[in-house]
């Protein structure tokens, strides 16, 4: 409705056209074009100066001082690094732990999310229902889903160690045993990996009816459907989660700061995780140039894992209709 | 041979798919068991007395309904106060993601000006810093302008854009033709009115993703307000919720009962608004192929 009426515009627009540029000013249309474009774009602008490019290189500078926010900034050099790799015991438990958890989580919750994917994108009665109720949990965030998965894995009386004890596991002690805190940490992922699961139906969606019924013609089987057709034809999905789950997977800290006392680790610091260790660093003890280079660090490493993603995926993920950049 | 075995052929097709039919229905109902049974054992847990909490095996349905948990948890704690605090900040940030991301994601769709591209694609690279990396350094900044203890850093990054969904306005905006904004422009409206009267009205399903995701970022937000507010007065629920957690101790079912109501708002969102939360997934996968 709304389209027609404005498209309808062009005619009266042609009409008016020479007193129109007449009302402008004298400024050619490309500097005009220019000039609003930087005004539209500049809170943007001012994000990416003050919030994010200036603050990326402070942590630098701050990461070879001694700052500890009302101190001067005294130049140590390496100091804050040398201190990290060879003092520092809890940064490589940390270290180690992330790892640890995005080593598991990334392939655990985009395999999870393409097979819900898969099964939700059959035709048959009551999908919607199902895809509203697995999406459910990806909506639900924050301290009190902790409180809840802290009630469900409470080892003598939650809901997870009573459902184990039925089918006669005796269920671990979870939240209070170094060996199961992460896995804890996990299911827990694992319960909202609904998020993912609707960027993948939306791509899966897409791909033509047509290629499977040729497919099936040719005596392809359901595996090999799912291996050299939908698999290659949702690469590019895969691609930018992985990349993106990656990058999200190494920010974990909510979780560990609510589901410990305050962000104390864990037991035997099992749950301590990089960013709760930096976190401790910086507003516990307030040695922000410690602080900032462990930000610089993650940094790296992060920046590392991202082009190492993009270059092994451009192996094997395949965009339809040729090269893409 | 002709007819027998085609017909065989059919029926075991047939049957084939019916079994593939069960087991898909199956896998889905084990599933969604596994995905609401924490959410009714919230809902129940809340509802029990301490002692039915504590006892051996737990039952899955409350004895008795303990409605008042609920309005003894919300009072043993300034929660009014607390669920005053986010939604101020919830709503002050959604305004300006809204507006402020669309500002943005119109120049960057529809004004052709001189380093367009690339600023773009620097946009897209903000997504690929960890939030953490420039943690330390913006408390630093909020801390040396004396925004320490006020809602102005929870509020004004805001609006200064976000990438993501800067990202998500500028490509739902690219469908627009854009004989609609040069017509327009022909016309003498300016870039502003353009945006504001056509663009504004033309990607509401849009902006209302954008309002939700960031409405419901806000409401869960635990580290900004963690970070920068220190009076209690102040607090928001989340972190209101995290220092509960210290004065009731284990009493689940004042714990239970406080998630639960701090949950119902962001469950109600979604139950009204269910369309554009699938939506901002569809734009973004539609788009990153």
């Amino acid at each position: 409705m709304k389209t027609t009426e404005t498209i309808r515009q062009p005619e009266s627009a042609y009409l008016h056209e020479p007193a129109a540029a007449s009302k402008r000013s004298k400024l050619s249309k490309k500097t005009r074009d220019t000039l609003t474009g930087y005004l539209f774009i500049s809170p943007w602008l001012v994000g990416f100066f003050g919030l994010t490019l200036g603050p990326l290189l402070f942590s630098l500078f701050a990461s070879f001082t001694d700052y500890n926010i009302t101190s001067k900034m005294n130049f140590v050099g390496f100091q804050n690094y040398r201190t990290m790799f060879t003092l520092d015991d809890l940064f490589w438990t940390s270290l180690a732990n992330t790892l640890y958890y995005v080593a598991f989580s990334v392939p655990l919750t985009t395999a999870g999310a393409i097979l819900l994917a898969l099964l939700l994108n059959q035709k048959l009665k009551g999908m919607k229902v199902f895809r509203t109720i697995y999406y459910l949990p990806s909506i639900l965030s924050g301290v009190a889903v902790y409180f809840l998965w802290m009630q469900l894995l409470s080892p003598s009386t939650g809901l997870v160690n009573t459902v184990l004890a039925w089918v006669g596991i005796e269920g671990p002690a979870w939240l209070f045993d170094p060996e199961w805190t992460k896995p804890a940490l996990l299911l827990m992922k694992m319960w909202s990996v609904g998020g993912g699961m609707l960027l993948y139906l939306a791509s899966l969606q897409g791909v033509s009816k047509e290629m499977y019924e040729a497919a099936e013609l040719d005596g392809a089987g359901l595996w090999q459907r799912l291996r050299y057709i939908t698999l290659p034809m949702i690469s590019p999905i895969i691609f930018f989660d992985v990349i993106t789950s990656t990058i999200g997977a190494f920010q974990i800290f909510q979780e560990a700061y609510v589901m410990t006392e305050s962000g104390s680790g864990g037991p035997a610091n099992s749950l301590l995780f990089y960013n709760l260790h930096m976190w401790n660093n910086a507003f516990k003890v307030f040695d922000m140039g410690y602080a900032s280079a462990m930000a610089w660090l993650l940094f790296i490493i992060v920046m590392i894992l991202t082009v190492i993603n993009l270059k092994l995926g451009k192996r094997w993920v395949y965009y339809e209709g040729g090269d893409r950049k | 041979m002709k007819t027998a075995s085609a017909h065989a052929f059919y029926k075991s097709k047939k049957f084939r798919e019916k079994m593939k039919n069960t087991i898909v229905v199956f896998l889905l109902i084990l599933g969604s068991v596994f995905v609401l049974a924490p959410l009714w054992w919230m809902i129940s847990t809340s509802l029990k007395s301490p002692a039915e909490i504590a006892q051996y095996p737990p039952t899955f349905i409350p004895k008795e309904f303990h409605f008042s948990n609920y309005i003894e948890a919300w009072q043993t704690a300034p929660f009014t106060r607390w669920a005053l605090n986010t939604l101020f900040i919830a709503v002050c940030g959604t305004i300006g993601a809204v507006f402020i991301n669309s500002l943005v994601a119109y120049a960057f769709a529809k004004i052709r000006f001189k380093g367009r591209d690339t600023l773009f694609i620097l946009v897209l690279s903000t997504m690929l810093i960890p939030g953490f990396v420039t943690m330390v350094p913006q408390y630093i900044l909020f801390s040396k302008l004396g925004w320490l203890n006020t809602y102005l850093p929870l509020i004004v990054p805001a609006f200064l854009g976000s990438a993501f969904f800067i990202f998500l306005l500028r490509q739902f905006m690219m469908t627009i033709p854009n004989e609609l904004i040069e017509a327009a422009y022909l016309d003498g409206a300016s870039h502003l009115k353009i945006w504001w009267h056509i663009m504004l009205p033309l990607t509401k399903p849009a902006l209302i993703t954008v309002a939700i995701f960031s409405f419901n970022g806000a409401w869960n937000d635990l580290l900004g307000p963690l970070l920068y507010i220190n009076d209690e007065s102040m607090y928001t629920l989340q972190i209101g919720l995290q220092t509960f957690k210290g004065t009731v101790q284990t009493q689940w079912h004042y714990l239970m009962s406080m998630s639960v109501t701090v949950l119902l708002p962001v469950v109600l969102l979604f139950f009204f608004f269910q369309r554009y939360f699938i939506e901002g997934s569809n734009i973004s996968s539609g788009t990153k192929g």
